[in-house]
């Protein structure tokens, strides 16, 4: 009874239209659970749909079968049928998402954008922006970069920008999509260290993580995504 | 005090507990004689919810944005408003006296050009002062001072004040258009491309002053727009309107990343990257 998010027999197909209504299978029969205080990591080569399955999760692509169950306010609700508002409130208070890229807005501060998830659960601004500093503290992001619009910071810049945005609230389940990919190693251990937090706090996590090392210090189970993949269904 | 409770409300309300919508629309269609302008068009807003109707020229969105408002009568369908004693009105059954006191209070207009929305004559202080004489404030002194704090909301300086809105570039009319409408705190503002016809530099500007303004007053907003990187920015749901009818609809994201009709993908794939 400790799982906080069950997939059944996921599909994912994309339909393009533009390409004549060509069908583009993406996953098929997607079926996992994740636990509270574990971290599990979706496995196998690129192209074989571990962002397509996190974005599902979000609700950012829709699902053409199958059910996500996700554990939300003390009740499951399933994310593939659920309605766009429904979706919003799940994002806001159960599931939280590190996305591989910021998506930046004009002159909005790099401290205001990782608090802005907890101004959104009505936290007030200075504890907001006091629990960011303390995570771009962490995160070793240059003091100096706290006030400006992140348009402009490197990649690996920004990718802490975003990383403190996704561990700022305690939302039960959390989505990570690569939040290594640009970290030089002393960061990658700080994410380790946060991701190790998360756990110890009853987090659920689902990563994607292609460095070896980061896997392997995080990792409690292992999805194969290719075991999905949708070429080996009859559909 | 009364605002300050209901925008307390409304604030419960976006948090989950039972709810009805701000605004529902229903079967809202607008024929020109044989041509379509909308048809069938129905959808609900809830309060501090953003929502935006895309589409390219002609396809429907602000004749469906005018019926909406109020401003142009639909052949039929039904416009519900919940006003702020709790009670839903039909809004084109309300007494035509009613439904003005409503616009200039409850409701904003922001047009596309500031020109339709400001009076050009008058300095930017009477313009921003102007809808609360409309709602009964006579003193001369509160009102110059909530128009100097609301220009500086919008980023005009205080010592504009006496200017008459010709003598402003575009992006400052544009603001100070929002300034007037927001200054009697509204809770519904209807937006017709509120950025179009502005430099892309005044347009950034411009729609992240209207994202801060809509968090920190849980404004909710129709807002009509073709440029797709502007729902993206501003909305939670959109609604996309082809040949006057709904060909898709949902979750922002979802709709621009995961599009499912034919236009929509079109739609989506003519975006010019950067």
């Amino acid at each position: 009874m400790n799982s906080l998010l069950i997939a059944s027999e996921v599909h994912k197909t994309f339909i393009m239209h533009m390409r004549g209504g060509v069908e583009l299978p993406v996953v098929a029969n997607v079926s996992f659970a994740l636990k509270a205080g574990e971290c599990s990591v979706l496995g196998g080569p690129s192209g074989v749909g571990k962002s397509s399955i996190l974005k599902m999760l979000y609700g950012n692509y829709g699902c053409d079968g199958g059910q996500l169950l996700v554990l939300h306010h003390g009740k499951h609700v399933d994310i593939a049928a659920a309605g766009p508002r429904k979706v919003l409130e799940i994002r806001r208070d159960t599931i939280g998402y590190v996305s591989q890229f910021l998506r930046a807005v004009p002159r909005v501060s790099a401290l205001d954008v990782a608090a802005e998830p907890l101004l959104a659960r009505g936290v007030a601004r200075e504890e907001a922006h006091e629990r960011a500093r303390v995570l771009f503290t962490r995160l070793n992001l240059p003091e100096r970069l706290w006030s400006l619009p992140p348009a402009t910071f490197s990649g690996g810049e920004q990718q802490r920008v975003n990383i403190a945005r996704g561990f700022i609230t305690d939302h039960p389940v959390l989505l990570l999509d690569e939040p290594t990919a640009s970290l030089d190693a002393a960061n990658r251990q700080v994410v380790i260290d946060l991701i190790a937090g998360k756990k110890a706090q009853g987090v659920a996590l689902l990563g994607i993580f292609h460095d070896h090392d980061v896997r392997h210090a995080v990792a409690d189970q292992i999805i194969d995504v290719s075991a999905f993949a949708a070429g080996r269904s009859a559909a | 005090m009364q605002s300050a409770q209901e925008q307390d409300s409304a604030r419960m309300q976006t948090s989950g507990v039972a709810e009805h919508p701000l605004l529902a629309v229903e079967g809202i269609t607008r024929v020109y004689g044989e041509r379509i302008g909308c048809a069938d068009v129905s959808f609900e807003l809830f309060a501090g919810e953003v929502l935006a109707i895309v589409g390219e020229s002609g396809s429907g969105k602000t004749t469906l944005l005018n019926c909406i408002s109020s401003r142009l009568s639909p052949t039929c369908g039904r416009v519900s408003y919940r006003m702020r004693d709790g009670q839903t009105a039909d809004i084109y059954k309300m007494a035509e006296a009613e439904r003005r006191h409503l616009m200039r209070t409850d409701w904003g207009f922001v047009h596309q050009n500031p020109i339709d929305g400001l009076r050009m004559t008058v300095s930017a202080g009477a313009n921003v002062g102007e809808r609360l004489m409309a709602i009964g404030d006579r003193h001369y002194g509160n009102i110059r001072n909530s128009a100097i704090e609301w220009l500086e909301r919008v980023e005009i300086a205080a010592d504009r004040v006496d200017d008459q809105p010709r003598a402003f570039s575009g992006g400052m009319r544009q603001r100070l258009q929002i300034a007037r409408n927001l200054v009697t705190e509204p809770r519904l503002v209807f937006m017709d491309e509120p950025t179009g016809g502005l430099d892309v530099s005044v347009q950034a500007r411009l729609l992240d002053l209207l994202r801060g303004l809509v968090s920190d007053l849980g404004l909710a907003v129709v807002v009509v727009t073709h440029d797709l990187a502007v729902a993206r920015l501003l909305s939670d749901r959109m609604i996309v309107m082809k040949d006057g009818r709904v060909i898709e609809a949902g979750l922002t994201d979802r709709v621009l990343d995961d599009p499912r009709a034919p236009y929509t993908q079109l739609l989506v794939s003519s975006i010019l990257q950067v």
